[in-house]
């Protein structure tokens, strides 16, 4: 192996690499400490919303429907305490160009890699955002390649992965898929150096302003249909930039009141660097293996500070089980005649489960459905769990063991929806923002708050407590 | 089955092998190596299964691995049949009939 190649060197050069992939100077938004200026790396770096609803819709992305689940909503009263049962509403994103919300994301990036006159895009994704990559690059005539993580040692790979890559080759993209680990992101830096390509990262200022847009189209489509703006806005959260960006878009639409809840599929239990476990789980996404660590140290990802930071605009954050979703999956398909993919329904899971707590004239919104199709589909990934050994079996899915089981539940009034402690994600943020600082600073106090959606009080209490348990 | 100069192919390289991997790692990740898979069409003119080949990639980048599959296919299927989610129709039909 060429020395300059060898994991370490290219790791070392990192830093310049994404640098140059990315066309952000980050240097600019720093304070040299834990503070970064947030709000204007999303404005010097990202683009009005005018801007961004032009853009998308020049390229056939957004204003997507808005749905009424009547039949879901009649179950849910059934279920509930008189007067309770908010209605349900589901916002169809499957209906973009490239079958899921990620086009808005895609959509921006792509269109600013070819402004910036680069030849072509990378993106590092095995989910739906690869599509939507190689959809708007074959729009804007750009080359684009796709990494995914995708097979364990025995060569085994998910089916929901190998599907993708099969979309991401329709629309002319190469796919190059890895088996698993997170040198993944090594792979990524020798790809990102060899070509020059642009790095349509899922955490850039433009990533994440590309969802704004379906915050902004809730809003409106709102006030047009009831009058009003939704109560509640649920989000399939994982790497914490679909949250962001819905947040964002509302606020700008002015539905500050609009409470915003994320939701992960549970994956307790399961380590998502493991070869053996990587095929014991049949979400591929928007499971808490992506949506904690993200939540709670949201600079993890592939450009030194994401835009994506879900603690800021977090007021709940639900988990519920992979039968669970399952069962609304099928209940989408069997009652409201909408077949779509069971990742995109982890938010319609919870949501189902919190409009029981909800009064009838209350109004939920799951703000995202995504395409199906085959391998990626309640009956292909069942099937591959099966053959992985794992149980499928019809009960009470509080019963569910990551990785030995999937519980369907026997009747609907067993899902439920699990409340994650708020506080306690808020102090592994901070716990995690501190490692290393001897001085920490009253402006990263403040910026902490606002990461967080605390006081400096709060942040003051938990640096406290966190210095007081090391003296 | 021999694989001529044009032919769509998939192929095959270790990137790392256990030992140069990342640090960091589950005990049973460190004890594989890390793989990749790429398709192209074979720039070389006659090449086997096993061989080690050049491709050009659709979009037109040169790489080297070993020959695994000509004319790969896309392994993606609705599986068999899977009958356990079946009752949920039935429940929530006579749910809303009542």
């Amino acid at each position: 192996m060429d020395i300059n190649m060898s994991y370490d060197n290219v790791m070392s050069r990192k830093n310049q690499i994404m640098k140059n992939a990315i066309g952000i100077d980050y240097e600019g938004f720093e304070s040299g400490s834990i503070a970064f200026d947030y709000e204007k790396m999303m404005k010097e770096a990202g683009y009005s919303l005018d801007e961004i609803i032009k853009i998308q819709r020049d390229h056939s992305v957004g204003n997507t429907p808005i749905i009424e689940l009547k039949n879901i909503t009649k179950i849910v009263r059934k279920l509930s305490p008189k007067g309770k049962g908010a209605r349900i509403f589901i916002k169809d994103e499957a209906t973009n160009p490239s079958g899921s919300f990620k086009a808005r994301r895609a959509a921006v990036s792509v269109y600013h890699a070819k402004k910036l006159g680069y030849k072509g895009v990378i993106a590092a994704t095995s989910g739906n955002y690869g599509a939507a990559v190689a959809s708007q690059a074959a729009m804007h005539g750009l080359k684009c390649i796709i990494v995914q993580e995708c097979y364990d040692s025995q060569g085994q790979g998910q089916p929901e992965i190998i599907e993708k890559a099969r979309k991401c080759e329709a629309y002319g993209a190469e796919v190059i898929q890895l088996s698993v680990g997170p040198e993944l992101f090594y792979e990524f830096l020798k790809l990102l150096e060899s070509t020059g390509f642009f790095n349509a990262s899922l955490y850039s200022p433009f990533g994440i302003a590309g969802v704004e847009t379906l915050g902004y189209e809730i809003s409106k489509q709102f006030m047009e249909r009831e009058g009003r703006n939704p109560d509640v806005v649920v989000c399939t959260n994982a790497g914490g930039g679909n949250l962001t960006g819905t947040a964002r878009g509302l606020i700008k639409a002015g539905a500050p009141e609009t409470s915003i809840v994320g939701a992960s599929v549970n994956l307790k239990g399961l380590h998502m660097a493991s070869d053996r476990q990587f095929n014991r789980k049949s979400f591929t996404t928007g499971h808490t293996g992506f949506g904690i660590p993200f939540a709670t140290f949201p600079d993890r990802s592939d450009v030194p500070r994401s835009a994506g930071r879900p603690l800021r605009y977090m007021d709940r954050y639900v988990t519920v089980n992979q039968g669970e979703v399952f069962y609304m999956t099928e209940a989408l398909a069997q009652i409201e005649g909408l077949e779509r993919g069971p990742a995109g329904n982890i938010a319609l899971a919870a949501a189902f489960s919190i409009a029981q707590e909800l009064d009838e004239d209350k109004l939920i919104l799951v703000q995202e459905t995504e395409y199906t199709g085959a391998g990626k589909h309640l009956q292909p990934q069942l099937f591959f769990a099966k053959e992985m050994g794992i149980d499928i079996a019809i009960g009470d899915p509080r019963e569910e063991i990551c990785g030995l089981n999937i519980i369907l539940p026997k009747h609907p009034s067993l899902i439920k929806a699990v409340d994650l402690d708020m506080d306690k994600l808020k102090k592994s943020y901070i716990s995690k923002a501190i490692v290393n600082v001897d001085n920490i600073s009253e402006d990263d106090i403040r910026f902490l708050a606002e990461d967080t959606n605390s006081t400096t009080e709060f942040v003051k209490e938990i640096i406290d407590e966190i210095n007081r348990r090391y003296e | 089955m021999n694989a001529n100069k044009g032919d769509w192919v998939r192929i095959y390289n270790v990137i790392l092998n256990v030992g140069e991997r990342g640090e960091n790692l589950p005990e049973d990740t460190k004890k594989v190596p890390f793989e990749m898979w790429d398709k192209g069409f074979l720039v070389n003119d006659i090449a086997t299964v096993g061989d080690t080949v050049e491709v050009e990639t659709i979009i037109g980048r040169f790489i080297t691995g070993e020959l695994l599959e000509i004319n790969p296919s896309f392994d993606v299927n609705f599986g068999s049949g899977v009958f356990e989610p079946l009752y949920i129709g039935k429940q929530l039909r006579e749910m809303l009939g009542e």
